[in-house]
C-alpha cells in the first residue's frame, strides 16, 4: 500500500483575472488527519472544489493521484464513487425530509420492483446514527436537528457511502464548544477505523490539537507542510501572512472628529438558532473622518455585527446605539438611511443590485423618497445627480440607462456606492468593499474611500485583506468568535499581529 | 475574440425591441385573420367597439395585475372579487335602494378591504399570495352566492347603467351622421400624443440618452397617429365614446404613472427584482407590499362595477375564470411571471389580445371548447417567445 493515499502535484487553476491556485502541491498520509489552513482567499476552498470534482479535470493543470493512480473527476459523482466525501461549510440539507431519508437521498436502497426499501433504510441509519453517537430515533426531520447533528448526518451520509477520505470545510464554524468536542472526538474515532481526513479550519488552537500534519496555504500557493509536532501557532500565522505590502494604498492623513456613530454593550444572537450567540459584548466609536477597519476570519461576526447595527439581522439584541451621542433604536434599514447609516454588502450582486435595472434606477434605489415632488419623482434631479455621481465616481458605461447587469465588478461596485452617496450618508459601512475587483478598480474605491473622509464622513471598512486594513484605515478592530479581539492603532501594527489576534491568540 | 464579435453581429441582425412588438404584431396579425375569415364583420365599427367594451373589464383589474406580478405575486382571487363588488352593487341598488354614488363608494372601499386582508397575510406573515389568494377565490365565491342568494339580480338604475352601457353625448347633435365628439377626442388625443412625444425626445436629446433618428421618429408618430385615428373612427362610426373606454383610460394612465414615475412604483420594480437588496436600500418591503395588494382590491372592485353595468346584472357565476385572462393579459403584455418587469401599458394589448381571441372566435361560432384552447396556447406562446427573446439578448 501506497504511504500516500492522495497526493495533488502541481494544481493550478485560473479564474478570469484571479490565479486561484498556483503550483500547489499537496499530500496526503493514509489515515491521517490533515488541516488545511491559510487566510479567507488563499485558495483552500478552490483547492477542495478541484478534489471533489466541483471544478472539473479539464478545467485546471495538474495531477490528482488517488492511492497511486491518476484519477480524473468530473463531477462530485466521480469523487464520491472513489470514496471522497466533502462535508460543506454551509450544509445543503431538505430540512422537510427526515434522517434516514436524508441519509440515503440519492442512493435509496431498492428492494423489489425497484420499491424503496424501507425497512432496511431504517435500520441502516440507526446503524450509523449509533456509530456517530447520535441517540435520536431516524425517523426525525432535518429541520428538528441543530446545526452540530446536522453534521453528524452528513458524516453519517459519508460513511453510507463508504468514504476513505472526509473533507470537512470549516465544520465548527456554527458550533457550540461541546458540539466541537464531540465532533473531535468522533474526528478521532473515525481514524481509527482508518479514514482520512481533510480538515480547512480558521481556528488555530483546534487545528493544533487534532490534526496529524499541517499545510499552510497562502495566495494560491502551498507554503509549508509539517508535522503537528513540529510546527508552532506563531509559525504557522507567520507562513499564512506574509503577504507583501504594496505601494497601492493612498494613504492619507486623516484628523478624526467627533463619534458619530457608537455601540455599547452589543450583542445579538443567531436568527434561526436563537441560544447561540454571533456577537458578544462589543463596544466601539466610530468617528467623523477616519476609517475605522474591521477585521477578522470568516465566521468572527463581522458582518453580522453591521448588519444587525443597520437592523437587517439577528435576534435578541441587546445593547446601545447611540448616533451623533443621541440614543437611538434602529430596526430597519429605512431606519438606519433616516439616521444617515448606510451599508455596502459585500455580495453586490445578492444584496446591492437590482441587475434587471438601469444605472438611473439603482443609483436612486435608495432616494427615490427624497426625489419625490408632489408625489412623483423629479426625473430632472435624478437624472441630473445620477450623471453628478457617475461622473464623480468615474463609473465607465455608453449610457446611464445601462443595465447594471452589463457593467464589469468595478464598476458595478461603484455603483453600489453611488446609490448611498446620494442619501448623503454620515456612516457608511464597506463590506469587502473591493471584493472580486480588478487592481485599478481598487484603487479608485480607495481614492474615493478618501474623498469621502475630507467630506467628513465615517467609514467603517470590513476587509480580509490584511493588507488592505493596514492601508487604508485609521484604526483597527479585530474580531474573533464574536467577540473584539483587540483594537489596534495602524500605524503601529502588522500582519502578524493582527492574525494572533484573529485567531484567538491574547 | 472571434467568438464575441460574431455575438455581436448576431445581435445586430436582431432588431433590438423585437420582444417589445412581438405581441403587437400577434394582435394585428391576429385581427387580419379574423377579418379575412368573417368576412369583413371582424372590423366593422359595431364589432371593434364591442370588443374594446369587453376587455374594458379585464384591462382595468390587470393594470393592478401588473403591480402584483412585478412585485413577483399573483393574484387569483380576481375574478372572484369582480364578481363579488358586482354582486354587492346590485344587491345595495336593487334590493337597499341605496344611493348610486354611496354604493360606489362603498364598494371600492370593501375593494381596498379585501386588498387589507390579503396583503397582511402576505406582507406580514409571509404566507405566498398564491395560497391566499386562492383562499379569496373560494371565500368571495362563496361571497357572491350569499350576496345574491343564488339569483340573478338586476341593478335596474339608470345612473349605475351608463357606467358600462354609456356613451359620451354628440355634440354635433343626436341626428348627426358621425360622432363629433369622438372625432374632436380623437384630433385631441392625437396632438396631446405629439406634443409629449416631441417633448421627451426633446428631453433625452438634452440628457444625452439614445433617440430615434428623425426619419424613424417620424414615421413612428405618424403610424401611432394612425392606430389613434382608427381607434377613434370606430367610436365616431358607432355610438361614440363610451363611459367605461374613459374609465379603463384614466385607470391605466393613473397605473401607468404610479408604476414609473413615484416612489412606491418604482420601489415594486426594485423588489420584484431583488428583494434583498430593496430591503437593504431602505425600502420598507412589507408596507410597499401591503399598497400593492390594496390597490388590486380596488382595482379589482372598479372592475366588477363596470363587469356589472355592463351587464346589468349580478350572476351567480360572475367573473368565473376571470382572473386567469386577468393574469394572462398581463404576462402576454410582457410581466414577466418571475416578477421584475413588466408594463401597465403592456397589459392592455394583453387584454386586447384576449378579447379579440373571445370575440372572433364568437362571431365564427366557436364555443368554449375552442377559446379555452386556443387562450390556453396564445398564453404559452407569449411566454415562450419573451423566454427566448431573453435568452438571444
Amino acid at each position: 500500500m501506497e504511504e500516500y493515499i492522495l497526493k495533488m502535484e502541481h494544481i493550478t487553476k485560473v479564474f478570469p483575472g484571479v490565479k486561484a491556485l498556483d503550483d500547489v502541491t499537496f499530500s496526503v498520509k493514509r489515515g491521517e488527519i490533515h488541516a488545511l489552513v491559510g487566510e479567507n482567499g488563499a485558495g483552500k476552498s478552490t483547492l477542495v472544489k478541484i478534489l471533489s470534482g466541483v471544478h472539473p479535470a479539464n478545467s485546471f493543470e495538474g495531477k490528482i493521484i488517488l492511492n497511486g493512480e491518476e484519477v480524473k473527476f468530473n463531477s462530485i459523482k466521480d469523487s464520491t464513487n472513489q470514496g471522497i466525501a466533502i462535508i460543506h461549510q454551509e450544509l445543503s440539507q431538505s430540512d422537510n425530509l427526515n434522517i434516514a431519508e436524508s441519509i440515503f437521498l440519492g442512493a435509496e436502497i431498492k428492494g423489489k420492483f425497484g420499491l424503496i426499501d424501507w425497512d432496511t433504510t431504517y435500520q441502516k441509519a440507526a446503524k450509523y446514527l449509533e456509530m456517530v453517537n447520535l441517540d435520536i430515533d431516524p425517523e426525525t426531520k432535518i429541520i428538528n436537528l441543530g446545526i452540530g447533528q446536522k453534521q453528524l448526518i452528513e458524516i453519517c451520509k459519508a460513511i453510507s457511502k463508504n468514504a476513505k477520505i472526509l473533507i470537512l470545510d470549516e465544520p465548527t464554524a456554527a458550533l457550540t464548544e461541546t458540539e466541537t468536542e464531540n465532533l473531535l472526538n468522533f474526528l478521532r474515532e473515525f481514524q481509527e477505523q482508518g479514514v482520512t481526513c481533510i480538515y480547512i479550519s480558521h481556528k488555530l488552537d483546534e487545528v493544533l490539537e487534532i490534526a496529524d500534519s499541517i499545510t499552510v496555504l497562502r495566495d494560491g500557493r502551498s507554503i509549508i507542510t509539517k508535522d503537528k509536532k513540529d510546527i508552532s501557532k506563531e509559525e504557522m500565522i507567520t507562513h499564512m501572512v506574509g503577504r507583501e505590502l504594496t505601494q497601492m494604498y493612498p494613504r492619507e492623513e486623516h484628523h478624526a472628529g467627533d463619534t458619530v456613530l457608537e455601540i455599547k454593550d452589543w450583542s445579538i444572537f443567531h436568527p434561526k438558532i436563537t441560544d447561540k450567540k454571533l456577537i458578544d459584548n462589543v463596544s466601539f466609536k466610530a468617528k467623523r473622518g477616519e476609517i475605522l477597519g474591521i477585521s477578522g476570519l470568516m465566521g468572527a461576526g463581522r458582518t453580522e455585527l453591521v448588519m444587525s447595527i443597520i437592523g437587517a439581522y439577528g435576534s435578541n439584541i441587546s445593547g446601545e446605539l447611540y448616533v451623533e451621542g443621541q440614543k437611538v433604536q434602529i430596526k430597519s434599514p429605512e431606519e438606519a438611511i433616516n439616521y444617515g447609516i448606510g451599508y455596502v454588502s459585500e455580495d453586490r450582486a445578492r444584496y446591492g443590485l437590482i441587475q434587471l435595472q438601469n444605472i438611473i434606477f439603482n443609483t436612486g434605489l435608495a432616494s427615490f423618497e427624497q426625489l419625490t415632488r408632489n408625489g412623483l419623482i423629479d426625473e430632472n434631479e435624478l437624472i441630473a445627480k445620477t450623471n453628478e455621481h457617475v461622473d464623480l465616481l468615474d463609473i465607465r458605461t455608453p449610457s446611464i440607462e445601462q443595465k447594471a447587469k452589463n457593467l464589469s465588478g468595478g464598476n458595478q461596485q461603484k455603483l453600489v456606492l453611488a446609490k448611498w452617496l446620494m442619501t448623503n450618508p454620515k456612516v457608511l459601512i464597506l463590506d469587502e468593499p473591493t471584493r472580486g475587483i480588478d487592481v485599478g478598480a481598487k484603487v479608485e474605491i480607495y481614492n474615493i474611500m478618501n474623498n469621502l473622509i475630507d467630506q467628513g464622513v465615517s467609514i467603517i471598512m470590513i476587509s480580509s485583506e490584511l493588507p488592505e486594513v493596514l492601508g487604508m484605515s485609521d484604526r483597527l478592530l479585530v474580531m474573533h468568535e464574536g467577540k473584539i479581539a483587540a483594537e489596534l492603532d495602524c500605524l503601529e501594527t502588522n500582519q502578524e499581529e493582527i492574525m494572533h489576534y484573529a485567531t484567538g491568540g491574547e | 475574440m472571434s467568438n464575441e464579435n460574431e455575438g455581436l453581429r448576431v445581435k445586430r441582425l436582431i432588431p433590438k425591441n423585437i420582444g417589445k412588438y412581438t405581441m403587437i404584431i400577434a394582435l394585428v396579425a391576429i385581427w387580419v385573420f379574423f377579418e379575412i375569415i368573417t368576412k369583413g364583420i371582424f372590423l366593422t365599427p359595431r364589432n371593434m367597439n364591442n370588443l374594446f367594451l369587453q376587455m374594458t373589464f379585464i384591462g382595468i383589474a390587470s393594470s393592478a395585475m401588473v403591480l402584483i406580478m412585478v412585485a413577483g405575486h399573483i393574484d387569483l382571487s380576481a375574478g372572484s372579487v369582480v364578481g363579488f363588488i358586482g354582486a354587492v352593487i346590485a344587491v345595495l341598488l336593487r334590493s337597499h335602494n341605496t344611493n348610486v354614488f354611496l354604493a360606489l363608494l362603498i364598494c371600492v372601499a370593501i375593494g381596498a378591504a379585501i386588498g387589507i386582508w390579503q396583503g397582511y397575510w402576505v406582507a406580514y406573515l409571509g404566507i405566498p399570495a398564491f395560497i391566499v389568494t386562492l383562499s379569496s377565490q373560494l371565500v368571495f365565491r362563496g361571497g357572491v352566492l350569499g350576496v345574491t342568494q343564488g339569483s340573478t339580480v338586476q341593478p335596474d338604475n339608470a345612473i349605475f347603467k351608463a357606467i358600462g352601457q354609456g356613451y359620451l353625448p354628440n355634440i354635433g347633435g343626436p341626428d348627426a351622421s358621425l360622432n363629433v365628439t369622438a372625432i374632436l377626442a380623437g384630433a385631441l388625443f392625437i396632438i396631446f400624443y405629439i406634443a409629449f412625444s416631441i417633448k421627451k425626445r426633446r428631453d433625452r436629446i438634452k440628457f444625452n440618452f439614445i433617440v430615434d433618428k428623425r426619419s424613424k421618429f417620424i414615421l413612428k408618430l405618424i403610424a401611432m397617429s394612425i392606430v389613434i385615428a382608427l381607434v377613434f373612427q370606430v367610436w365616431a362610426k358607432d355610438r361614440g365614446i363610451p363611459i367605461a373606454i374613459i374609465i379603463l383610460g384614466v385607470v391605466v394612465l393613473i397605473m401607468h404613472i404610479v408604476s414609473t414615475r413615484t416612489a412606491f412604483g418604482r420601489h415594486v420594480y426594485a423588489i420584484g427584482g431583488n428583494r434583498d437588496a430593496a430591503e437593504l436600500s431602505g425600502i420598507n418591503v412589507k408596507k410597499t407590499t401591503m399598497f400593492i395588494f390594496i390597490i388590486m382590491g380596488i382595482a379589482a372592485s372598479i372592475s366588477g362595477i363596470v363587469y356589472t353595468s355592463r351587464l346589468n346584472a349580478a350572476a351567480i357565476a360572475g367573473g368565473t375564470g376571470s382572473e386567469l385572462d386577468i393574469i394572462a393579459s398581463a404576462i402576454i403584455g410582457g410581466t414577466s411571471p418571475s416578477g421584475g418587469s413588466g408594463t401597465v401599458l403592456g397589459c392592455i394589448i394583453g387584454a386586447l389580445v384576449m378579447a379579440s381571441l373571445d370575440n372572433g372566435m364568437s362571431l365564427l361560432s366557436l364555443g368554449s371548447f375552442e377559446k379555452y384552447v386556443v387562450k390556453g396556447l396564445v398564453l404559452l406562446f407569449a411566454v415562450v417567445v419573451d423566454t427566448i427573446n431573453k435568452r438571444k439578448l
